[in-house]
């Protein structure tokens, strides 16, 4: 960019000095830049917080992993259960959730939707879902059918049905439309038209994204127990709340291990469907 | 469909042409989900009278109540200031990290190491790292902007780094030809070509963890999150689902607002 004083005439293009940014841009820049710095200001000076324990922070983390060695494995056969309790809720959940969206998807994809009327249905129930927090939700369901697996298990479904309507209802809405109107002029019925013309162009989406979203809950399931609703994070509450710190970290190890195994079998699974 | 009167009716190929494989899955299929079923521990009568409470918990809930506005404002605004610092602290941590993690300019240790850092920042879902925040640093925001601090460096240190394996390295060549040292080579070649990326990535992390900061407060972690469980736990069923949708609003504005300042950087 040209400089901002600079002679005219002929000897212009040999005083020409190079910058990185137009005048307008670099002030766009130290404008982006002072926003920044405000609103931090703003959010350190004003936010509720005792500063020697930030402070004292590095210490007492430090503490607490050095408490954590070495990892406790005398409860092996109850992190066993749990993390296969872990397992069930999640796959049971997807599967249900799976189950669940397909009509949804249908409803809320503006090609496949019967009328206006059901697509702002599909596109509500698709929002609200998504919007809610898995754990918001198993709060929720823990208070309505008390701690427990059932709680885990609907909170998930729950959660993965907007995820997996959203993205199976765009799925359908890419869709080619010729072999559905090839479909229609051979005199097929509105279900036949669906199994045989929209279902097997979503099907290599509908595997991607069920396998995507129980690799996600297998995750979410973790946790699930911290509010009471199952999985291996109720053992993990128990475990923090008596302060058994080696316990502790057996289960976080029992943790990373499924969630490793779960990326690896969603990823082998990916490549054979796909 | 198919008859022997009709031998040429066309049928659907299977999706899985072996049958014995297909028909295996399917079978193996149905004895996981059934036995998974049958180690749930389902009380019926418990779900009988679970959804009597969830009439009950409805109906305390209907009309939300926003009496205690000033609690709802209070709890959002320290939401945003987690948000805001461990946006901060992550993205600015994330930055070493992943140059550390990039295969085309850390040696190989260091390659190692950075990409352990960001494996063990990803596992761990952010409210259990909310919870070991919570036991070591106490109740309070400060647990939430060191737990978001890592989920922003899991996120951002990884999605950076491969976009820094991927640069086009004749800038960097020509840098170096040009005899300048290895600090002035990052700056010249290699930070301009990741800058696009690493402001989208800043405020899509910005979005993200203003909306994991709902969660982390359920355990303790400050925010709105501990507005919403403590007026759960009061049964004050009308306050809470007041919380939940001015969450489910802020979060749609806040993925709005991210999502058209990244469609106008990219």
């Amino acid at each position: 960019m040209v400089g901002a004083t600079q002679p005219t005439g002929p000897e212009a293009v040999a005083h020409r000095e190079w910058r990185r940014h137009t005048p307008q841009q670099r002030w766009g820049r130290f404008a982006g830049l002072a926003g920044a710095v405000i609103v931090t200001v703003w959010a350190l000076s004003t936010i509720d917080v005792v500063w020697p324990w930030v402070w004292d922070a590095p210490r007492q983390i430090g503490d607490l992993f050095a408490r954590m060695v070495p990892p406790d494995t005398t409860r092996w056969r109850d992190i066993l259960a749990a993390l296969i309790e872990t397992l069930n809720i999640a796959t049971i959940a997807t599967a249900f959730a799976v189950v669940l969206s397909l009509p949804i998807a249908l409803i809320s994809a503006q090609n496949t939707t019967p009328n206006r009327a059901t697509l702002w249905l599909g596109r509500f129930i698709l929002v609200s879902s998504r919007s809610v927090n898995t754990i918001i939700w198993a709060l929720l369901f823990v208070a309505v059918f008390g701690p427990g697996v059932l709680a885990g298990i609907l909170a998930i479904a729950f959660r993965s049905l907007g995820f997996l309507g959203k993205l199976m209802g765009e799925a359908i809405e890419e869709i080619d439309r010729a072999p559905i109107e090839a479909l229609v002029a051979s005199g097929a019925t509105r279900g036949k038209v669906l199994l045989y013309g929209v279902v097997p162009q979503v099907m290599p989406t509908f595997f991607a994204v069920a396998i995507l979203r129980w690799d996600i809950n297998l995750r979410e399931s973790t946790v699930l127990g911290l509010v009471g609703a199952g999985g291996i994070g109720i053992i993990l509450q128990g475990a923090i709340d008596t302060f058994a710190w080696p316990t502790v970290a057996s289960i976080l190890l029992a943790i990373i291990a499924l969630v490793v195994a779960g990326e690896i079998v969603a990823a082998s699974l990916r490549r054979r469907v796909i | 469909m198919s008859t022997a009167a009709a031998p040429r009716t066309w049928r659907k190929p299977p999706f899985i042409a072996n049958p014995l494989l297909r028909w295996g899955l399917v079978v193996l299929g149905i004895v996981y989900l059934w036995w998974a079923f049958s180690t749930l521990p389902l009380d019926w009568q418990r779900i009988e009278d679970g959804l009597q409470r969830a009439v009950q918990i409805f109906g305390g809930a209907f009309p939300p109540s926003f009496e205690r506005y000033n609690l709802l404002i209070t709890g959002f605004l320290e939401s945003i200031q987690i948000a805001i610092l461990a946006t901060l602290l992550g993205v600015g941590l994330s930055v070493p990290i992943a140059f550390m993690a990039a295969r085309n300019l850390a040696p190989v240790p260091v390659y190692g190491l950075g990409r352990a850092i960001i494996i063990v920042s990803r596992s761990f879902h952010p409210i259990i790292v909310a919870i070991l925040f919570v036991k070591a640093v106490g109740f309070g925001p400060v647990a939430g902007v060191l737990t978001l601090t890592l989920y922003s460096i899991g996120f951002v240190a990884k999605m950076l780094a491969e976009r820094i394996e991927e640069i086009d390295w004749g800038q960097v060549e020509a840098v170096r030809a040009s005899g300048s040292s290895g600090a002035s080579t990052l700056l010249y070649a290699v930070i301009p070509q990741i800058m696009p990326r690493q402001i989208g990535l800043s405020i899509y992390q910005l979005d993200s963890n203003l909306r994991a900061s709902a969660v982390v407060g359920i355990v303790g972690a400050g925010g709105i999150g501990s507005t919403l469980t403590n007026a759960f736990g009061r049964y004050d069923y009308d306050f809470a689902l007041a919380i939940t949708l001015c969450i489910i609003a802020v979060i749609l504005v806040s993925e709005a607002v991210s999502g058209r300042i990244r469609r106008n950087l990219w």
